[in-house]
This record gives C-alpha cells, sequence and structure tokens, in this order.
C-alpha cells in the first residue's frame, strides 16, 4: 500500500474531481473536497519523510524508467508537494460566504471540481520525472486554473481569465517545443535519462534552443519580470480564495520546473559556467523586485497590491536561482515556502476583508478597530511580506543576502534590502488607514462592519501563525531548504 | 538538397510565427483563438516529422526490404495528448469568448478594452 503513495499523490484528487459532479449537493462537496485535500496533505507528509531516508523511484503501471513514466521524488519536491496540499487544504475550508463566486445557486460542485482538477495538476507536475509528462500536467493545472479565476464576480474576471490563457498556452507550447528538441538529440524523455544522455550534445544548436524555449515557456507560467503581464489582472480579479491557493502555488511550482530544468536538466555547469544564465536572469530579477514594488505602491485596489507584490517575490525567487551556489538556492527554495504562507494568508484576510466591505485600500479606513483579529493577521502577514526579524520573510531574505555575499556581490545584497524598504512603504500605506484613521459612518439602514466568522478566521490565522512558527523555528525549513538545495546542485551538505 | 530534407520544419517555423502573429496581433478573441491553434499545430507537426527516422525499423522482424523510412511511435502518441490538450484549451478559450460577448457584447479587444474605459 505505502509503495503506491507517489500514484495516490495525484490519482486521488484526479478521481475525486468527477466524483465531485455525482455528488452535487453543495455541503457534501465541500466536506468531500476538504477531507481529499486533507487526506493529500497526509500523503504528502508520508512521501516526506520518506524522502528524507533517499530519493523514490516509482514506475507508473510498473514500466521501469526510462521507457515507463518514473514519479522521483527527492527532497526538492517532496517539500513542494507538502506546501501545495498544506496550501489547498487550509482554503478550501475557507469560509463558503467568503469566495464570491461567479457562479449559480446549487452549482457550486463546478467549483470544486475545477479546484480539485487543479490540485491534480500541481501535484503531477511536482511529482513527475518524466519531462513529457510535466507538459501534460502543467496544461490540467492551466486549463482548470482559467475556469477558476473566471469565476471570479464581474465581466473583467473572464478578460482576465482569457488573457492568461492566450499567455498560459503559448508557455506551455514553448515547453512543449524545447521538450520536443530535447527528445530529438537524446532519444528519451525521462528527465534522470536525458541529464545522463545531453552532456555528449552540449553546446549544440538544437539543446541551446531547447534550453530557450523550456526557459522562457517556464517563465511565462512564473511571471518572472518582463513576463509578468497576465499575474496582476489575474490575481485581481478571480474569486477571493482561489487569488489566495493560486498565488500561493501556482507560481512556487513553476519556479520549481525552473529549478528542476536547470540543475537537474541542464546542470549548473552548463547552465552558468558557459551560458552565464546569471547574467540575464539576476538583472530581470533585480527588476521585478524594483519594478513589482513599486507598481504595488500605487495601486487602490489591495488585491492588484498583493498582485504586484508577487511580481516582486517571484523576483527574489529567480535571485535565489541565479546565486546559483547553495545559501542563494535555499534562500530561493525557502522564499517559495514562505511566500506561500505568508501571500497565501494576506489573500485570505484581504477575502475576510472583501466580504465585510470591499478590495479598495480606502475600505481599510478605520478597520483597526472593527476588525481587530483580521487586521492583525495582516500586520503580521506584512512584516514577513518586509521580512522583519522574527517572520519567515527575514529568513529567505537572510539566506538569499547570504548567496550574495559568498559571491562577493555586494550590491546584489544592498538590492535585497532596498527593495525590502519598498514592501515597507505599501505595507504602511495600509497599516496606517486601518489604525491611525477613524471609521468611516455606518451608512443608515445598514450593519455596522463587524469581525468576520470563525470559519475565515481559523484558515487565516493557520497560514499568519505558521509565518511565526517558522520564523521563529527556523531548523525545519530552513534544514530541508538546505538539503534540497545541496542535493539539486549535487554538493555535499 | 538539405533544404529540401529539412522542408518540414521550415514549415513548422513558418506555421508557428503566422500563429504567434494571428495572436499578438489580431484584436478579435475568436481569430487570437485561431491563431494560437495554429501555433499548437506547429508543435504538433514538428513532432510528428521528427518522429520520421531514415534508415530505422521497428522492432520486428523485416520481410525482404531493410531501409526503410521509418516512423518513432512514440512522438505520434505524446501529439495525441497535445492535441487533446489544444482541442480543450480552444473548448475553454472560446467558451470564455462566448462570456465575453454576453457581458460586452462584442469579441473585438480594443472595444472591450474601450467598454472598460467608459465604465471608470
Amino acid at each position: 500500500m505505502t509503495s503506491h503513495l507517489p500514484a495516490l499523490q495525484v490519482v486521488l484528487p484526479l478521481i475525486a474531481a468527477p466524483i465531485c459532479f455525482l455528488i452535487r449537493q453543495r455541503t457534501v462537496v465541500r466536506v468531500w473536497a476538504t477531507l481529499v485535500a486533507w487526506a493529500s496533505f497526509a500523503i504528502a507528509l508520508a512521501l516526506l519523510s520518506e524522502a528524507t531516508r533517499g530519493t523514490i523511484s516509482y514506475s507508473m503501471g510498473g514500466w521501469a524508467p526510462p521507457l515507463g513514466i518514473e514519479y522521483r521524488i527527492d527532497l526538492a519536491n517532496a517539500y513542494l508537494l507538502v506546501i501545495v496540499t498544506a496550501i489547498a487544504s487550509v482554503v478550501l475550508p475557507f469560509g463558503r460566504t467568503g469566495m464570491g463566486l461567479d457562479l449559480a445557486e446549487g452549482r457550486e460542485y463546478l467549483f470544486y471540481s475545477a479546484f480539485l482538477l487543479c490540485l491534480t495538476g500541481l501535484l503531477g507536475i511536482a511529482i513527475t520525472g518524466d519531462a513529457f509528462n510535466v507538459f501534460v500536467f502543467v496544461e490540467i493545472m492551466s486549463l482548470s486554473s482559467y475556469i477558476l479565476i473566471s469565476l471570479g464576480k464581474g465581466r473583467r474576471a473572464k478578460k482576465a481569465a482569457f488573457y492568461y490563457l492566450t499567455m498560459g498556452t503559448i508557455g506551455g507550447t514553448f515547453y512543449l517545443l524545447g521538450v520536443g528538441l530535447l527528445y530529438q538529440m537524446t532519444g528519451t524523455l525521462n528527465m534522470a535519462d536525458i541529464a545522463k544522455h545531453l552532456p555528449e550534445v552540449l553546446g549544440t544548436r538544437t539543446v541551446l534552443v531547447a534550453f530557450a524555449f523550456v526557459m522562457v515557456g517556464t517563465s511565462i507560467k512564473l511571471a518572472v519580470f518582463p513576463l509578468h503581464q497576465w499575474l496582476p489582472n489575474a490575481y485581481t480579479y478571480a474569486p477571493d480564495n482561489v487569488s489566495a491557493f493560486l498565488a500561493a502555488t501556482a507560481t512556487k511550482v513553476s519556479y520549481y520546473v525552473l529549478v528542476r530544468v536547470v540543475f537537474t536538466l541542464f546542470g549548473a555547469g552548463f547552465v552558468f559556467g558557459v551560458l552565464r544564465l546569471h547574467w540575464i536572469l539576476m538583472p530581470l530579477a533585480l527588476a521585478a523586485m524594483f519594478v513589482g514594488s513599486l507598481a504595488a505602491i500605487y495601486q487602490t485596489n489591495i488585491k492588484r497590491l498583493l498582485a504586484y507584490s508577487s511580481i516582486a517575490q517571484v523576483g527574489y525567487m529567480a535571485l535565489g536561482l541565479s546565486l546559483h551556489n547553495v545559501n542563494g538556492l535555499a534562500g530561493g527554495m525557502m522564499h517559495l515556502f514562505n511566500h506561500a504562507m505568508m501571500k497565501g494568508g494576506l489573500f485570505l484576510v484581504v477575502a475576510c476583508v472583501a466580504l465585510r466591505v470591499g478590495t479598495r485600500v480606502d475600505d481599510f479606513r478605520g478597520l483597526g478597530r472593527r476588525m481587530p483579529l483580521t487586521m492583525a493577521a495582516f500586520v503580521i502577514g506584512g512584516l514577513s511580506l518586509i521580512g522583519v526579524p522574527g517572520t519567515v520573510g527575514f529568513v529567505s531574505k537572510w539566506y538569499l543576502v547570504k548567496g550574495a555575499l559568498d559571491h562577493g556581490w555586494l550590491a546584489v545584497a544592498i538590492a535585497i534590502l532596498l527593495s525590502s524598504l519598498l514592501a515597507v512603504v505599501y505595507i504602511w500605506r495600509i497599516i496606517e488607514l486601518a489604525y491611525f484613521e477613524e471609521p468611516p459612518p455606518t451608512p443608515a439602514g445598514k450593519e455596522p462592519v463587524t469581525e468576520v466568522g470563525f470559519s475565515m478566521l481559523v484558515p487565516t490565522w493557520i497560514l499568519i501563525g505558521a509565518t511565526i512558527v517558522f520564523g521563529l523555528q527556523t531548523d525545519l525549513t530552513a534544514g530541508l531548504a538546505t538539503a534540497a538545495a545541496s542535493q539539486l546542485l549535487g554538493v555535499v551538505p | 538538397m538539405k533544404m529540401l530534407y529539412l522542408w518540414n520544419y521550415h514549415i513548422v517555423i513558418v506555421l508557428m510565427m503566422v500563429g504567434l502573429y494571428i495572436v499578438i496581433a489580431r484584436d478579435n478573441l475568436v481569430k487570437k483563438m485561431m491563431g494560437l491553434n495554429i501555433f499548437q499545430v506547429s508543435a504538433i507537426m514538428f513532432y510528428v516529422s521528427m518522429g520520421k527516422v531514415t534508415g530505422g525499423t521497428a522492432p520486428i522482424l523485416p520481410h525482404g526490404a531493410h531501409d526503410v523510412l521509418y516512423s518513432n511511435p512514440i512522438p505520434h502518441v505524446l501529439m495525441l495528448t497535445a492535441i487533446v490538450v489544444g482541442v480543450a484549451t480552444t473548448a475553454v478559450g472560446l467558451a470564455l469568448a462566448v462570456r465575453l460577448h454576453e457581458d460586452y457584447g462584442t469579441v473585438e479587444e480594443d472595444e472591450i478594452y474601450a467598454a472598460e474605459r467608459d465604465a471608470e
């Protein structure tokens, strides 16, 4: 039974999705989807504990790799599986009232079905060791996320979803072409096998073109600056809990694919030693950090503000990758985990606020008194986004700075600190409105704004609480991320 | 001679650029979807072309002829999946275009943006 856990991890949500169609009844579907997410989380934890003892290789259907499809779980993706399933487990039970879905009464099962398919795709990308299989799961994830985004209220959600669909399909097809070129050169699709045969043909033009296609395709999905234009609209107009889920998982999984391609497939020696990718990726990452943060300062919609901040945070992760040493990559991997928690938590806070007042920044006026628990969660999440010691944001930035200093790149380290100061500006704007301004008078005939219910506060505080717990208790995440980074770079920790 | 040998790949590049150009340059959402389709078809053609291996044979006992043009089945099988993905993408994209048409009364992107500006 336990030997089939890797397959179950993907198959469970995949089979659970059509079952939602059979159940249809709103409350039952909700409980069902939540239970499936929790079961996936349990499986991911079991896989992580197994992966710490050594890499797991699972042959799908009993066909031995490299001919069959291999599910290969080492520390890096076991860690990612835990993050994705944890976020899904927290977001799914999040209050029904706070979702803001554009669906007719009684058709909510469609949402849960798409959500579980999206989860399947995310888990599949993380777990598989087959380059073509990644494409299939990327498309499962993307198609269901287009649907999830288009379920947002208002016509702009559909526009955002259509735009994301165009960009996402181009990205996916680029990846497909890149994998095709690699297949042409190596005759295999298994990642480990490609990595074995690739050194014989490295440096040929076909391999260079393949690398370019795969990199650009993945970067579109990851929303690396300047390929980020789909992201702000998609996150702004998506339903509130979908924003929380996608912001916390979709870009993270794409980051993982990028890391896999660079370090496992092509190898750090070729990518950074011969191609000198860091001279392209690092300026883009630094630009993302500043452009994203500066754009966030001027936003009047809180979800758009957080979306632009996400672009900046993707910049930090890309920076970690381009530093290509253990500390830098560990910082990037850790930021993947930390940003999932804090951005997921912040989007859930916004969902609570959206339910009571709205999503304009002005709506936060005086909320510190009206919704004290929700706003306290926002403050902690915001501090973590800035990178204040004691929160997770500090830990990952600390490793990034260490990684930059290991190279002796002082300017990069200073840039990390400066862009963190920009985060202070946009977070402080909200905090000032919430705590130092009087709440607007309640319009006649309306209930005064009050705190949201238990079913929304608990998931929010689980994520926000985690940013503090893992900010103080750094052994677990830092240890895992460093071990994963060492494994990827092929150095003994 | 080499040009002719690579004929398929030239077509692939042309189709890919045509598709990409339509996606970027056309305002009509349905035309955009068609462009996206052409773009995806170029990837399918690319895989099918590279499946042709001159001089190879299927792993069965040859009957008479030895040097045949052999089709590697794997790229074909992969493309079955890619075709399904393409159909699904087109379906979702066109469904979104229908919804946009219901909401805005048009599928022209510039008119949608104009409607957005008027609404603000």
